[in-house]
């Protein structure tokens, strides 16, 4: 009944705004709005898509990428990868494994300690643009980033080198389209969070560890970091209206909160806890071990600032730098109203007046990382080796999963446009279009002709695309380019273009000034 | 070293270091106008500043510190002393020399009046120059750009990195120029083709043009800047990573280019939360490389150097009492730290609370007796000559002076 009275209130609505949309946008703009938002950008197959089911089914099937099935290709790529299929104990063993033989075996055994986390890093980076690249379920690939962002781990710090991945695949993909509560609890317990942000280490004061985990690392007392951040980032927002008094308490109320060093398995431990009595929030919150944390999780999701503060971050990321006070006001009593169910939320919000309205076309200045997955989609290359996109990424200052400071990365034009980033854009552009990037195979670092296998330690092939190709550079074809991305181009721009050497018409297509946005 | 010998070899190097084969701008004679410098260092993450100027006078230090304090002066691993009762973190020794030329000074219990422990509000305020308010649009270097007399050109405010900190954001033209190896090399868009073909696409006067036509010209300056050195440098050895390296091209772009007078750059990693270390450790293994790059800075800017003004600042400090992991979480004063040619050196200015239980700032914390503005005002007056008038719209409701405050030489 509630979801039939929501259905009837939507149609209701749209049916009055209707006519707007039908005098704003053109059936074009109005798909490749659509594309730059909700997807990474247009790609040839996602426009055939878009053109035969039309705009609100598209956006409908992506609200449901469950529905969609992966392409084979992409799913032997990502099932090749040991990095994201291994448990997080697997992982860990296989880490201290690492450190172990680079302890008794200091020369070869840190170089191979080094390997290791070098492959991990690369493929779970590898992992994650592929399917920003060329998976069908675009929107679930946009909600992890913006979720993984939201609750912003760094994969430079310590043991995260080796649960990055895992945090990504079990903490936020399952929960990107669920209850905000599902998936702020599964942060919360996950090590890779737990050790980011110190949690882990923080205990009723006066804690004496029996078991000494090693000389620097002591367990002694209690560490803020987390408590702030939930609150300040995670939930309620830096304005939420909550004070150091409760930073210090919440941090009281989530000692004992850990994780087994061996195997990264969740604990609570209670001896570890502080029993005393807290006054967090409002409440008075008696010694009740792990349930006093899962209350305060209750309480700080069901906040209505926290409602507030993430309908705020999502309008922000999908329609304008600076949303409307009335699209935020819809999007958190949606969120309140439904018990913080994101895909109800962004139902709402892909179908605001907001959303689609003229003003907001091609507005957004695109963050390093929407500008080079878009780029990709729009020429059809197929990416082999990642790392030239890597590099790309962290000299643009976007480092995939090297975010250091737990509020990730910002998505505003008045973050990311400068001078240096425009010229270095295009300089990738240009560098894509000539075909000048080595993609399209493995780096051969034993100069035998043979590609170099993703992981050399273990049995794992070599992506198979790899087997066949050899290093070729190949241009980009300005016409084939030019289909995709005509409806993206201003006039002005395709008058240049035009005018220009068509040696070099990809490259500019790739790096004009229409491209930057979205 | 004594002063006299320090300033000598200081001398012997600037000219050890000037350009054999004079690059565009290295012969120009420097511009009244934008002759005296300003470079700002930001350490994001908020700097531990109590384990950087450390009160070892202080037994309330000590004592709130059981495991991560700096041991006093002339014990293993000790502090250096600055004073008697301040000491420096030996993982600065290298700056003891500028301590003692008088060329570094600091600033104790400095820092914003604004309450918040958020990392990124009081990192907004310290760099709009607003405390408490988040709406100002702009920073408050970039509003000393649009004040400071002269012409300005895209360099004349430089940011070093891939983004364009809040600090030099706003009306006026500035621009950022990568770290690293890409400084001052050659692009694609260097070849007259491409970079026309370019040009024609980003020829509107548009927010987006405008940063490309900026980042244009600025690149054609600053490669001409750094041609020499990035030459010179690429002939040794690889290059040092990181902040030493990002230094010394800030320091030969500023000396061979008179039109770079306002300069940034933003170092993080100091959020130590757990196992801060002490002597070594953490803190030290970030301490060393900065002050590594300041005396790259210093020296690098050669005679430069006596014109210019370097503050460091961070956006709070921390706990005084260590927490339960051998860390500190947010606290509030910090340290300020300035080195130049006139600043009132060899000195830790501003008044120092102490530690006793009942002075620290909700029952926790370093409170701040010295409103980073008032050092940052004392520069811009005394240091780049602003007027009153032109002051008042750099920091707008800016506190009453503390008289008793010099840190540039009359």
């Amino acid at each position: 009944m509630k979801h039939f009275t929501g259905l009837l209130v939507g149609a209701l609505f749209c049916s009055f705004v209707g006519p707007l949309w039908a005098s704003g946008l053109s059936t074009e703009q109005r798909q490749l709005h659509v594309l730059n938002r909700i997807a990474y950008g247009p790609s040839a197959v996602d426009i055939a898509r878009i053109n035969e089911v039309g705009v609100d089914r598209y956006i409908d099937e992506q609200l449901h990428p469950e529905r969609i099935p992966l392409p084979q290709s992409l799913a032997r790529q990502l099932d090749d990868l040991f990095a994201i299929n291994k448990s997080t104990g697997d992982m860990i063993a296989e880490f201290r494994e690492a450190e172990r033989e680079a302890k008794q075996n200091p020369e070869q055994g840190k170089q191979e300690r080094r390997q290791l986390v070098v492959q991990i890093a690369e493929q779970t980076a590898t992992a994650r643009l592929s399917r920003a690249i060329y998976s069908p379920r675009q929107l679930e690939e946009v909600m992890v980033d913006f979720w993984f962002n939201h609750f912003n781990v760094f994969e430079g710090k310590g043991l995260d080198r080796v649960l990055v991945s895992a945090y990504e695949r079990d903490a936020i993909r399952p929960y990107v389209f669920g209850r905000f509560r599902d998936l702020l609890g599964a942060t919360a317990k996950h090590p890779a969070m737990l050790f980011y942000l110190d949690n882990w280490l923080s205990t009723a004061p006066g804690f004496q560890s029996p078991i000494r985990i090693n000389a620097k690392q002591k367990a002694g007392g209690l560490n803020e970091n987390y408590a702030r951040e939930l609150m300040e980032l995670h939930t309620l927002g830096v304005d939420g209206g909550y004070t150091q008094k409760d930073v210090t308490e919440l941090a009281r109320i989530l000692t004992g909160w850990t994780f087994d060093p061996r195997d990264g398995m969740f604990r609570f431990v209670d001896r570890r806890h502080d029993q005393g009595v807290k006054d967090c929030l409002g409440s008075h919150v008696t010694s009740n071990g792990q349930a006093e944390g899962e209350y305060a999780l209750d309480t700080l999701a069901k906040a209505p600032a926290t409602a507030r503060h993430i309908s705020f971050q999502l309008a922000q990321y999908f329609v304008s730098d600076q949303p409307s006070q009335s699209l935020v006001d819809r999007l958190t009593r949606r969120f309140t109203e439904s018990d913080g169910n994101i895909r109800e939320v962004l139902d709402t919000l892909l179908h605001s007046p907001e959303f689609l309205d003229p003003v907001n076309y091609a507005k957004k200045f695109k963050t390093p990382y929407q500008y080079l997955v878009s780029t990709l989609r729009t020429s059809d290359v197929q990416v082999v080796n990642y790392r030239p996109l890597l590099g790309t990424l962290r000299q643009l200052g976007m480092p995939l999963y090297g975010a250091q400071t737990p509020d990730g990365y910002k998505n505003t034009e008045a973050a990311w446009l400068n001078p240096d980033a425009l010229s270095r854009r295009i300089n990738f552009a240009t560098a894509l279009a000539a075909g000048r990037l080595p993609l399209s195979s493995m780096p051969d670092p034993n100069g035998d002709g043979r590609p170099e296998q993703m992981n050399s330690r273990r049995t794992i092939s070599a992506p198979r695309e790899t087997q066949d190709v050899q290093k070729s550079f190949v241009a980009l074809d300005a016409n084939t380019l030019g289909k995709t991305m005509n409806g993206l181009l201003s006039s002005q721009t395709r008058a240049a273009i035009a005018d220009a050497d068509p040696r070099l018409r990809a490259a500019l297509m790739l790096g004009s000034p229409d491209f930057m946005r979205h | 070293m004594d002063r006299r010998s320090f300033i000598k070899t200081m001398g012997l190097t600037g000219a050890g270091l000037l350009p054999v084969g004079q690059s565009a701008w290295a012969s120009l004679s420097p511009d009244p106008q934008t002759k005296q410098k300003l470079i700002v260092v930001l350490l994001r993450g908020a700097v531990d500043g109590l384990n950087v100027v450390v009160p070892y006078g202080d037994a309330n230090y000590y004592r709130l510190r059981p495991s991560i304090a700096i041991p006093k002066p002339g014990q293993e691993d000790g502090a250096i002393d600055l004073d008697g009762y301040f000491g420096l973190h030996p993982a600065l020794a290298s700056l003891q020399p500028l301590w003692q030329a008088n060329k570094l000074a600091f600033v104790q219990a400095a820092g914003s009046p604004d309450p918040t422990r958020s990392h990124f509000d009081a990192q907004d305020f310290m760099e709009s120059g607003t405390p408490g308010q988040k709406s100002t649009p702009d920073g408050w270097m970039n509003r000393l750009l649009g004040t400071l007399p002269g012409i300005t050109t895209p360099t004349r405010g430089i940011s070093m990195g891939p983004v364009m900190p809040r600090i030099l954001s706003g009306s006026m033209a500035a621009t950022n120029i990568a770290s690293g190896k890409g400084a001052g090399r050659p692009t694609v868009l260097d070849r007259p083709v491409i970079g026309e073909a370019f040009a024609r696409l980003y020829q509107g006067k548009d927010e987006m043009s405008r940063a490309y036509q900026e980042g244009q010209q600025a690149h054609q300056e600053v490669m001409s800047s750094l041609e020499e050195e990035m030459r010179a440098a690429d002939n040794g050895a690889p290059s040092a990573n990181g902040f030493p390296s990002d230094a010394s091209h800030m320091a030969a772009l500023m000396r061979n280019d008179p039109r770079v007078q306002l300069a940034f750059v933003a170092l993080g990693g100091w959020d130590t939360h757990a196992n801060e270390g002490t002597a070594k450790g953490q803190l030290a293994n970030h301490l060393a490389p900065l002050g590594q790059g300041l005396v790259s800075l210093a020296h690098g800017l050669g005679p430069v150097f006596d014109d210019t003004t370097i503050v460091v600042m961070s956006e709070f400090g921390r706990t005084v009492r260590q927490n339960g992991n051998n860390g500190t979480d947010h606290g509030h004063g910090n340290v300020m730290w300035l080195l130049g040619g006139r600043v009132a050196g060899g000195k830790v200015h501003g008044e120092w609370p102490g530690l006793n239980e009942n002075q620290l700032y909700e029952g926790r914390d370093l409170p701040v007796t010295t409103d980073f503005r008032t050092v940052l005002a004392q520069v811009a007056e005394r240091h780049l000559k602003l007027s009153d008038a032109k002051l008042a719209r750099i920091f707008p409701a800016l506190p009453a002076r503390n008289g008793s405050l010099r840190v540039i030489q009359d």
